[in-house]
């Protein structure tokens, strides 16, 4: 168990890291996310008031779909990344455990008095990833298997309330579910129950998002990195990069009209040496052109992997470097941000 | 697995003349979960007991290891290059990490017999 953002949280349950890793990417594995923060906001037009804050595309997300995009600040740096789900009357909220009293705060502060912002403390969130979750959530509310990717339904699990969006943070297939905590232990006992789902900690989900090269906030993204930056543009739409109207826009707009500085970037080492966060990364020319901001061993990729950021003259893909691990220099080079193909449902 | 003597860091060592195999121990392996990378010494270097030896790396975290006797290295162990997990395996046989030749005999007098470190390691959980 270690502490996590004021929450006891398990690395890993009896089978290791590496064991629930391949797990869920052969079958299926549940995860407790509960420590994540979810946030409703309601009011006369609750879409307009959370476009002022972020660079998403609030406006045109139709009812029961999701969206990811960031809190920005006046310099275009993030301050949260966070998923929105329209939920017809009002919108919902994922954020970050570790920044969620700060983004509420922030909403408080920035939001019109009209918006009002609900905090769901006694809401627990169990994730369900990998191939055979749909298969399984299927058993119990057939609808489940046809939802698209980034959607959201309400329903019942064997009476239990619950609301489920087609997402996670594995690049596998999945759900995460929500509902109120004092029903998360029978709904987890029961999607336990079913064949070929085990539980999963820490430990494996950060191999898994690090694979499908998703970042963690604090790590790969933070208040001095934008979206442009983290290579995250795409989440940022047409008419939101002409429209503005979010902290930091004037920046943003012209980091993508003109180019970054640095960039998030894969990095493959060569050796079977992991190259982890911190690591100096070191060009052809022998100077340092960047950090390495998560790295590990990729169990599904068969070998280390890592992300960071890199100067832009050094981010193209194959190029070469050295990587920094106690004092010795590693080779390896620039990769993709993926390690392995996402497995998201596509209908 | 006789004549193992323990570490309070919980290395293993195995004396056969003046040479002492090091390894870590299976309580040790237990602690770490699955092992991906280590990192040898390269033979020739001379090493302070208690001081770096070499790193394992788990898919948790990197760990060091240190030297539970001060000597020379004299080999390591290979096979950990392309085959880390026979640390998890085998902590006290295939998994071994190096061998030193030992300087000072007298430096495992205080480490732990096997029913020692069984009591040590039953402290600590």
């Amino acid at each position: 168990m270690v502490s996590f953002a004021g929450y006891e949280m398990p690395v890993h349950y009896s089978n290791g890291i590496l064991s629930e890793h391949n797990h869920t990417r052969a079958a299926a594995s549940i995860f407790d996310v509960s420590h994540m923060g979810q946030v409703v906001l309601r009011g006369d037009n609750p879409s307009a008031a959370l476009e002022s804050l972020v660079p998403g595309d609030i406006a045109s997300l139709e009812p029961g779909r999701m969206r990811y995009t960031q809190f920005t600040n006046d310099v275009g740096g993030i301050i949260d990344d966070l998923r929105v789900t329209n939920a017809g009357d009002y919108l919902f909220l994922v954020v970050n455990a570790a920044r969620k009293d700060a983004d509420v705060v922030h909403l408080k502060n920035a939001l019109p008095d009209d918006t009002e912002i609900e905090v769901l403390e006694d809401n627990a969130l169990i994730a369900l990833q990998g191939p055979s979750a749909a298969p399984v959530l299927s058993k119990y509310v057939p609808d489940a298997g046809n939802m698209p990717f980034m959607s959201s339904l309400q329903f019942t699990i064997e009476g239990i309330p619950v609301v489920v969006t087609r997402s996670g943070y594995t690049g596998e297939d999945g759900y995460e579910i929500a509902t109120p905590s004092a029903n998360a232990v029978r709904l987890t006992e029961l999607i336990l129950a079913e064949d070929g789902v085990q539980l999963a900690g820490l430990g494996a989900r950060d191999s898994l998002r690090l694979e499908a090269g998703l970042c963690l906030y604090g790590h790969d993204i933070d208040e001095m990195t934008t979206p442009v930056e983290a290579a995250l543009s795409w989440s940022i739409s047409k008419r939101r990069r002409a429209g503005g109207g979010f902290p930091g826009a004037e920046i943003i707009r012209r980091q993508i009209t003109d180019g970054v500085d640095r960039k998030r970037v894969g990095i493959l080492p060569h050796s079977r040496a992991p190259a982890r966060e911190g690591t100096d990364i070191i060009g052809a020319n022998g100077n340092s052109i960047g950090t390495v901001t998560s790295g590990g061993f990729g169990p599904s990729f068969g070998g280390p992997v890592a992300m960071g950021y890199v100067r832009s003259a050094y981010a193209e893909k194959d190029t070469q470097v050295n990587l920094m691990v106690r004092g010795k220099p590693r080779p390896g080079r620039i990769a993709g941000i993926k390690f392995i193909p996402n497995r998201y449902y596509r209908g | 697995m006789g004549n193992l003597k323990y570490s309070k860091e919980h290395e293993w060592v195995r004396l056969e003349g003046d040479i002492a195999t090091v390894g870590i121990s299976q309580f040790a392996q237990e602690q770490l979960g699955d092992v991906v990378f280590v990192e040898l010494p390269d033979v020739g270097k001379v090493v302070e007991q208690d001081g770096d030896a070499a790193v394992v790396e788990s898919v948790k975290a990197a760990s060091e290891v240190y030297a539970p006797v001060s000597g020379e290295v004299v080999e390591v162990n290979s096979e950990l290059e392309d085959d880390p997990e026979l640390v998890n395996r085998a902590p006290t046989g295939d998994g071994w990490f190096l061998k030193i030749r030992i300087s000072d005999p007298s430096q495992l007098d205080d480490m732990m017999d096997e029913a020692s470190y069984s009591d040590f390691v039953a402290g600590q959980s």
